[in-house]
């Protein structure tokens, strides 16, 4: 008997682990899909009711049951910046370095597995080490600077990433282009490849942004306050913020069941701005992608 | 007996019309050789006979392709068994990450037979029958990556061997590797021929004169002519062909 | 001159490039400092004293021993020694039903006398007190100078950081929650996640692929306190009333959150690897009469098994380290525990409930950092086992 002849009857059975499989996976596929919009849809539907101009202008009062989050928004927003002006500088210009500029292969190998194991340490880790070095060592108490820099270590192994991808993806023949000119590397960075990879770099910091501003633990013990009656005056001061708000009135408030809708108001903010800086980066890309196609 | 029948094919990448209008009919146990220059469309044409570019998204394909007087893009048949009928050889050696032995007994495996003497013996017989079991006999159980790119490609023919195809594609098969090995598998396809029909695509003019009854010349995604192997070699009936055949451009 | 700027502006940017590792060597430098001070506090809590009659031989006491001696669980010497006699516990506050307030003075200052003199008339005694009111020729003999050991932390099987006479911080009990959330969360998530993963690399066309991406990324960008807090919220009452536990705050819950946390890292890791696999490959395999599933799960997924290992071992990293979404639903009972469907508490959960309320410098503080540490290590072991097998894979 032939192989062919002896398999002819085996088609069948074979084919048919298929169709379930695929309509398994295709299943679980769409159900992480409906994980996605049940999480949002409900901390939409729960919060819409919430939010209203005085909810995103005023101050939280009767311990936190009524009143707005305006302060916490405010925090979060001085965090983001201050934390933003320390890892983009370093992150980008540690991802040149690393694409650019390293040509020793063991020194990029060596800095790219710190960079790795550094994203993988986990953020109450960088918490602690953040009250140990910042709020303790250096004395700058629990402060927006110290909680500043404790997120921006944090977000420099993303941001590095983000650089480094960005700059892989431009050909060689461009700097070869640019060096051939005479121009010097640096020029070439400068006035070639940076502005060739902008619109990408951008996209990975907005996303990091979006990352940042959800972080809770890092500033536990470094910047958030329970409540505050006034804005942070200099960076130095305390500062109430997003999450840890969103934390605090959900599991530990003078009084949960009252703060409930606090707590889906804030949760609402907190995800638009994550939904935002998607969408955001998205809109950057695609305008971008444009863009060079037109040229 | 005719084998492969192809009428009226025509063949879109997109809006990018690949092959026009080709017709051509393909005896059983004889071999045909595409030649032609790149992007010519031989190759795409070939993989047209086991549904390969039914992989490519957006591709459209008109007209009919029988294989022993069956429509192979006909809703009715099943890709795979189409495929197990119609091997393939690829430009480059592809094993598996697998052993030796499990290179061969991929295909026997996947379509459903579990019998392992049965295995073993159709594993030893097509690795003799591409003369490769002197080089591997005691290494059966090594990986394939182990060994040199002809012995891979002698492997692969093996494996596609293993199903017991009636038609076997070739598509440059020999483009990846050195002048010896070419020779080894071109005396491999010699005595193919007697079993399998073949179909193989090259740029070499010299291995389809030397391994192919027939010869089909290809240029810009039309079958420009397509006749005796000897024909074609020594006296072609257009222009076009004699200018590629006799090295003017290609 | 326009060599020397480029030479500066080299230098600052590589300047930058180490800055993750010398973070990294920051991070172990002060965390190791202050976790290593656990083992240079005493047993006994900072300011007080532990002292037993002149005539008992029991050496060293335990954290554990002392803090069962004190709650009653050992009341006889035979059960930590060799010696036979009942323990008497003696707390400041127990001197008024042996003496009269006479007896003590009016400012207290018969107190280091009295003490004294009833532990050397008591030979089961064990008397915890301030150092204050240690008398000068006192006559008891002292067990509280002993130091917290390596193995009273990472053998010890209880928690009890504010207990007294001896605070008592032993890991398993965390070790082996966090063990618990992560697996359960890793089993949940996996299907899911390679499901997924194959259906985006091999299956879904083009547009499907377009939709689900950012779903994913969106997925990966909600903060972990609002998943937190959705777990709060739906899940914990979901699983109190579905499975009718009598609290919903359990591992499950926890490894539930989890596992929808660690699902975007699996798959893009997953995915990734599946596409790395040469088209060749496939081809081959299709050519050869396999079906498309045939393909994936003989060739697709051994040809990418590193990339997925390494996928399985960043969720499991991922899991280890979470602490606000778990800290929020799992309850934090810190005992070791018996069921998937009960409280448990993680290392990070404890590190960021408890931080808040240790005093910098005390013992429990620094067994916070030890913990913190201890977090550092599993997460950078896991780190480097990445790395590992994405190396042997290039091979």
């Amino acid at each position: 008997m032939t192989p062919v002849q002896k398999l002819g009857n085996v088609d069948r059975k074979k084919r048919s682990s298929q169709q379930p499989a695929f309509g398994f996976f295709s299943f679980l596929s769409y159900l992480v899909v409906a994980i996605l919009f049940v999480i949002l849809g409900f901390i939409i539907i729960q919060g819409a009711s919430v939010i209203s101009w005085d909810f995103l202008t005023k101050a939280p009062t009767d311990g936190m049951t009524s009143g707005g989050i305006f302060p916490a928004i405010v925090g979060t927003l001085y965090l983001v910046l201050g934390s933003s002006l320390i890892s983009f500088p370093i992150g980008v210009m540690s991802g040149i370095y690393m694409n650019e500029y390293a040509t020793n292969g063991k020194i990029i190998q060596f800095i790219r597995v710190m960079t790795n194991n550094l994203s993988g340490v986990p953020s109450v880790v960088f918490g602690l080490f953040g009250m140990a070095l910042f709020v303790n060592y250096l004395g700058w108490g629990d402060s927006i600077i110290a909680g500043s820099f404790t997120l921006a270590l944090l977000s420099v192994p993303l941001v590095i990433r983000t650089t480094e991808e960005a700059l892989k993806s431009i050909d060689d023949s461009f700097r070869h282009g640019s060096l051939a000119l005479g121009a010097t590397k640096l020029q070439t960075i400068w006035r070639v490849i940076l502005p060739m990879t902008f619109p990408n770099i951008i996209t990975g910091l907005i996303l990091s942004v979006g990352r940042i501003s959800g972080e809770t633990a890092p500033i536990l013990f470094t910047v958030a306050a329970y409540f505050l009656p006034q804005l942070p005056e200099s960076i130095f001061d305390q500062c109430m913020a997003l999450p840890y708000h969103l934390y605090v009135i959900s599991t530990s408030g003078t009084d949960i069941e009252a703060s409930r809708g606090m707590a889906y108001g804030t949760a609402l903010v907190l995800i638009a701005i994550v939904l935002l800086m998607n969408l955001l980066a998205n809109a950057l890309r695609s305008y971008f992608a444009k863009k060079v196609k037109m040229n | 007996m005719l084998k492969i029948d192809s009428k009226n094919v025509d063949f879109y990448y997109g809006s990018f019309h690949a092959l026009k209008g080709i017709n051509m009919e393909i005896e059983a146990n004889t071999s045909v050789a595409f030649i032609g220059p790149s992007g010519c469309g031989k190759s795409t044409f070939l993989r047209l006979f086991n549904r390969m570019n039914d992989l490519i998204p957006g591709t459209r394909l008109e007209g009919t392709i029988s294989i022993d007087a069956r429509n192979i893009y006909d809703r009715s048949e099943k890709v795979d068994t189409l495929r197990k009928n119609v091997g393939m050889v690829f430009q480059k050696p592809n094993p598996f990450p697998k052993t030796i032995y499990e290179n061969v007994a991929y295909g026997l495996r996947v379509n459903g037979i579990t019998d392992s003497n049965y295995i073993e013996e159709t594993v030893v017989k097509t690795i003799k029958q591409v003369a490769l079991w002197d080089e591997v006999k005691d290494k059966l159980k090594e990986s394939a990556f182990a060994l040199s790119g002809g012995q891979q490609q002698r492997l692969c023919i093996a494996r596609a061997l293993a199903i017991s195809p009636s038609i076997l594609l070739m598509d440059e098969p020999t483009s990846a590797l050195d002048p010896i090995s070419t020779g080894k598998i071109e005396d491999l396809i010699h005595e193919l021929k007697q079993e399998y029909t073949i179909v193989i695509v090259t740029h070499n003019m010299q291995q389809a004169a030397r391994v192919s009854d027939k010869t089909g010349y290809f240029y810009l995604g039309e079958l420009i002519e397509y006749d005796d192997t000897r024909k074609i070699f020594t006296n072609p009936e257009k222009e076009s062909t004699q200018n590629y055949i006799t090295g003017r451009f290609g | 001159m326009k060599k020397f700027f480029e030479k500066i502006v080299e230098g600052g940017l590589l300047v930058s490039g180490s800055v993750t590792s010398l973070t990294i060597l920051l991070i172990v430098l002060f965390l190791f400092k202050e976790a290593g001070g656990l083992f240079n506090s005493p047993t006994v809590e900072e300011g007080y004293v532990l002292a037993v009659n002149e005539q008992n031989d029991v050496k060293r006491l335990s954290p554990e021993q002392i803090m069962d001696i004190f709650d009653g669980e050992i009341t006889n010497w035979n059960e930590i020694s060799d010696q036979e006699g009942d323990i008497l516990l003696f707390r400041l506050s127990d001197l008024t039903s042996y003496f009269s307030e006479d007896e003590l003075g009016s400012q207290f200052e018969y107190v280091p006398e009295k003490i004294n003199e009833l532990v050397q008339r008591e030979p089961g005694i064990i008397a915890f007190f301030p150092e204050q009111y240690m008398a000068e020729d006192f006559k008891g003999r002292l067990i509280s100078g002993d130091k917290i050991s390596l193995w009273d932390f990472f053998g010890g099987t209880r928690w009890y950081p504010t207990s007294t006479p001896s605070p008592i911080f032993g890991l398993i009990p965390l070790l082996l929650g966090t063990l618990l959330v992560s697996i359960g969360a890793i089993i949940i998530a996996l299907p899911f996640g390679l499901a997924v993963a194959i259906y985006m690399a091999e299956i879904a066309n083009f547009r499907t692929r377009n939709f689900l991406k950012p779903i994913i990324e969106l997925l990966a960008g909600i903060p972990s306190v609002v998943y937190g807090f959705f777990g709060l919220v739906v899940i914990v009452p979901l699983i109190q009333k579905g499975l009718n536990l009598p609290v919903g705050e359990t591992a499950f819950a926890g490894s539930v959150v989890l596992a929808i946390m660690a699902l975007p890292t699996i798959i893009t890791v997953a995915e990734d690897s599946m596409r790395t696999t040469p088209r060749a490959m496939k081809e081959a395999s299709l050519a050869l009469g396999a079906t498309q599933w045939q393909t994936i799960y003989k060739v697709i997924i051994p040809y990418s098994i590193s990339g997925i290992t390494s996928a399985i071992v960043l969720g499991i990293g991922r899991a280890i380290g979470e602490t606000m979404a778990v800290l929020m639903v799992t309850g934090n009972a810190a005992v070791i525990p018996t069921s998937f469907f009960e409280p448990v508490r993680t290392i990070p959960a404890t590190i960021a409930a408890e931080l808040g309320e240790a005093p910098a410098g005390g013992a429990h503080y620094e067994a916070l950092f030890l913990l913190g540490a201890v977090l550092f290590v599993i997460t950078l072991f896991l780190s480097i086992l990445v790395e590992y097998i994405s190396n042997k894979r290039k091979i």
